[in-house]
């Protein structure tokens, strides 16, 4: 297994310098060094002003390593990325390892949340659709999932925050409070948003799923056996379904780390997806490539867990 | 006396597109007391549906529509579905054609036979754990202590089939189904695991209703053999009867492709075409449309059952001709 684990991490390495070389190629096709100098000083800023923040940014350096082997913006990139050295933000010179560290809390007490609502929610409707397979209930509830994963996200965000936050005025339109009394009332709108979007698309997924596992030859050999439909979905059924479910749940935790982008934006929660959406608006070179580099690591790191994971339910699964 | 289980008119349908269409048709059969009963016929001839519909096991969307299957006088198909499943497992066993896909892959085999015992019987992991070794002895696991937390991927073919004889088996039932239990194993296993059937059958005087489209098989393990086409029966016989004086045109076709009969060098006889698919099948006799002997009445009229020797049950419009002959003379 630590065998498996070393080549599948050689492999994420090769991923994460890709990653590196497309955010770079795709950001400096967009924008300019000046661009970015433009948009930390101001529109009227004048060029002699540009140029020393450049100068003192390390931005009037040559792009490619053809241009200057030794002195150039490609190689400076993947240096400061792969020891960790991340520096100050573009926009506003705060160092970005403390901004990160700030908004690693308000982004896991959204997304942390969101992932166990969003499970306890899913599995429960998926096994009752699946249960009923082939009612009314089956098809009003896969009716709903697809409306559910059609409606844009951000109808939901407008519409949660229009109808629960100002006719209702149950919840806080948006914002956020680090006291733990608090902070409820601010995740709640979010919450609730975050649970709907999602829903639908995770129900469809884990309904297919359990049917699938359902029409197994074992689970008849189960009902052979005098096992109840209960019994059969919860000890038969579920155990074979964990499989692909897993995927679905261990891939998205690495993501917990990075926020959630829209709903962090429009609910004003100071957190990794806020900072990302920022970079993003600001130009913010620095900060942005920070994000995209720790999301793919996490990312790899997630798919590896993810296939140990396998080898816990899964007794067929070997590690070579 | 009766019989232990009497399955009378039973019909299942599955939903087709002008109308439910019957896989299994008006079948009728005895299954006596430690009574071997084979039924026979080629894939797509319902037997399997048939087992499954004694069960009430028959999957979505398809349903029994019509008939009774009474054990010891009690009809399976009005038991409420709590009632049933204590039928199931306990007194009506069943195995399946393909050990490899028929056991849970993620729990180890023991457990699998751990819960069908406990499903039927008031009784402590530790004590079922010990049945269940006893259970793998006595059908020829090797090893048995050790095997019982094995996970099925571990297991050959045959050693999983023996896994789900010892799970059939572990509530001593009156009955069991084995759906064609050797086609899916190597020549060699298949014939341990039909002496391992024999054997047990005689130890423990139960009943196998064998469904098979093999009369190899048939030879070795059957006391009775019903013989069905495209949902229905055809023939009804003791064994030795039916092997060495096969009355149907079916019946006398299938002895005839055995390869076990054929001449060395000539090429073996076979039935013409394949059975149709049940929304073809003709509204006459459904095997008129591959029948050497067919005349008039065939395509039209179903054949009525006729009775030509004691515990003989034939259905064919050909063999009612000759017996009304003979009446006459």
């Amino acid at each position: 297994m630590g065998a498996y684990v070393l080549r599948r991490l050689s492999y994420g390495i090769g991923v994460v310098f890709g990653v590196l070389f497309l955010l770079f190629i795709l950001f400096f096709t967009v924008t300019k060094p000046d661009d970015i100098a433009r948009r930390a000083l101001g529109e009227k800023a004048p060029p002699e002003v540009i140029e020393q923040w450049k100068i003192n940014h390390g931005y009037d350096r040559p792009l490619w390593p053809w241009q200057d082997w030794d002195d150039n913006l490609l190689f400076d990139h993947y240096e400061r990325m792969l020891t960790f050295d991340f520096g100050l933000s573009d926009a506003d010179d705060s160092p970005i390892t403390e901004r990160i560290a700030s908004g690693v809390g308000p982004s896991l007490s959204l997304t942390v949340p969101l992932l166990v609502l969003g499970i306890l929610v899913a599995i429960p409707l998926s096994l009752l659709v699946a249960f009923f397979r082939e009612t009314y209930i089956d098809r009003m509830g896969v009716f709903l999932c697809v409306l559910a994963m059609s409606v844009s996200m951000l109808l939901y965000i407008i519409g949660a925050q229009f109808l629960i936050g100002k006719v209702l005025r149950w919840y806080p339109i948006s914002g956020f409070d680090s006291n733990l009394l608090m902070l409820p009332r601010f995740l709640a709108l979010p919450l609730i948003v975050g649970v709907l979007s999602g829903v639908g698309g995770d129900v469809r997924f884990y309904r297919t799923v359990f049917l699938e596992e359902s029409s197994r030859d074992f689970v008849r050999t189960a009902r052979a056996k005098g096992a109840s439909e209960a019994r059969i979905m919860t000890r038969h059924v579920l155990r074979n379904a964990m499989i692909p479910i897993l995927t679905n749940v261990v891939l998205a935790i690495p993501f917990l780390f990075t926020g959630a982008l829209l709903l962090e934006a429009f609910f004003g929660i100071p957190g990794l997806g806020s900072i990302t959406v920022d970079a993003i608006a600001a130009n913010d070179f620095s900060t942005l490539r920070t994000m995209v580099f720790i999301g793919s690591l996490l990312f790899i790191l997630g798919q590896i867990a993810t296939d140990l994971s396998y080898g816990l339910v899964d007794p067929r699964v070997r590690f070579e | 006396m009766s019989a232990l289980l009497e399955v009378r008119g039973l019909r299942t349908v599955f939903p087709g597109e002008s109308g439910p269409v019957p896989v299994v048709d008006d079948i009728a059969f005895d299954l006596d007391r430690s009574e071997v009963l084979a039924l026979v016929g080629e894939s797509g001839s319902g037997k399997s549906m048939t087992a499954l519909s004694i069960l009430r096991l028959v999957p979505k969307p398809g349903r029994v529509d019509a008939g009774a299957v009474a054990l010891e006088g009690e009809n399976l198909l009005d038991l409420p579905v709590t009632a049933m499943r204590r039928i199931r497992g306990r007194r009506i066993s069943m195995i399946f054609q393909e050990p490899m896909t028929c056991l849970n892959p993620v729990l180890p085999v023991g457990a699998q036979v751990v819960e069908a015992i406990q499903l039927h019987e008031a009784i402590s992991t530790v004590d079922a754990r010990a049945r269940t070794r006893d259970l793998f002895a006595e059908v020829g696991i090797p090893d048995p202590e050790a095997r019982l937390d094995a996970y099925p991927h571990q297991l050959s073919g045959g050693l999983k089939q023996r896994v789900m004889i010892a799970m059939a088996l572990s509530t001593r039932p009156e009955i069991l189904i084995a759906d064609e239990p050797t086609t899916a194993l190597d020549v060699t296993v298949q014939a341990q695991i039909l002496a391992l059937l024999r054997d047990l059958q005689r130890e423990r005087r139960m009943a196998i209703l064998l469904i098979t489209h093999d009369l190899g098989t048939v030879n070795e393990l059957a006391d009775r053999v019903a013989v069905m086409y495209a949902g229905r029966l055809v023939e009804v016989a003791e064994r030795r009867a039916l092997l060495s004086e096969p009355l149907h045109p079916y019946t006398r076709g299938l002895l005839r492709s055995m390869p076990a009969l054929a001449r060395p060098g000539e090429r073996l006889p076979e039935i013409p075409g394949v059975v149709p698919p049940p929304d073809q099948w003709p509204s006459g006799c459904r095997f008129s449309t591959r029948c050497a002997e067919r005349f008039e009445p065939c395509a039209d009229r179903v054949p009525s059952e006729t009775e030509p020797a004691p515990g003989r049950r034939v259905w064919c419009h050909d063999v009612e001709r000759r017996l009304d002959g003979g009446a006459g003379k």
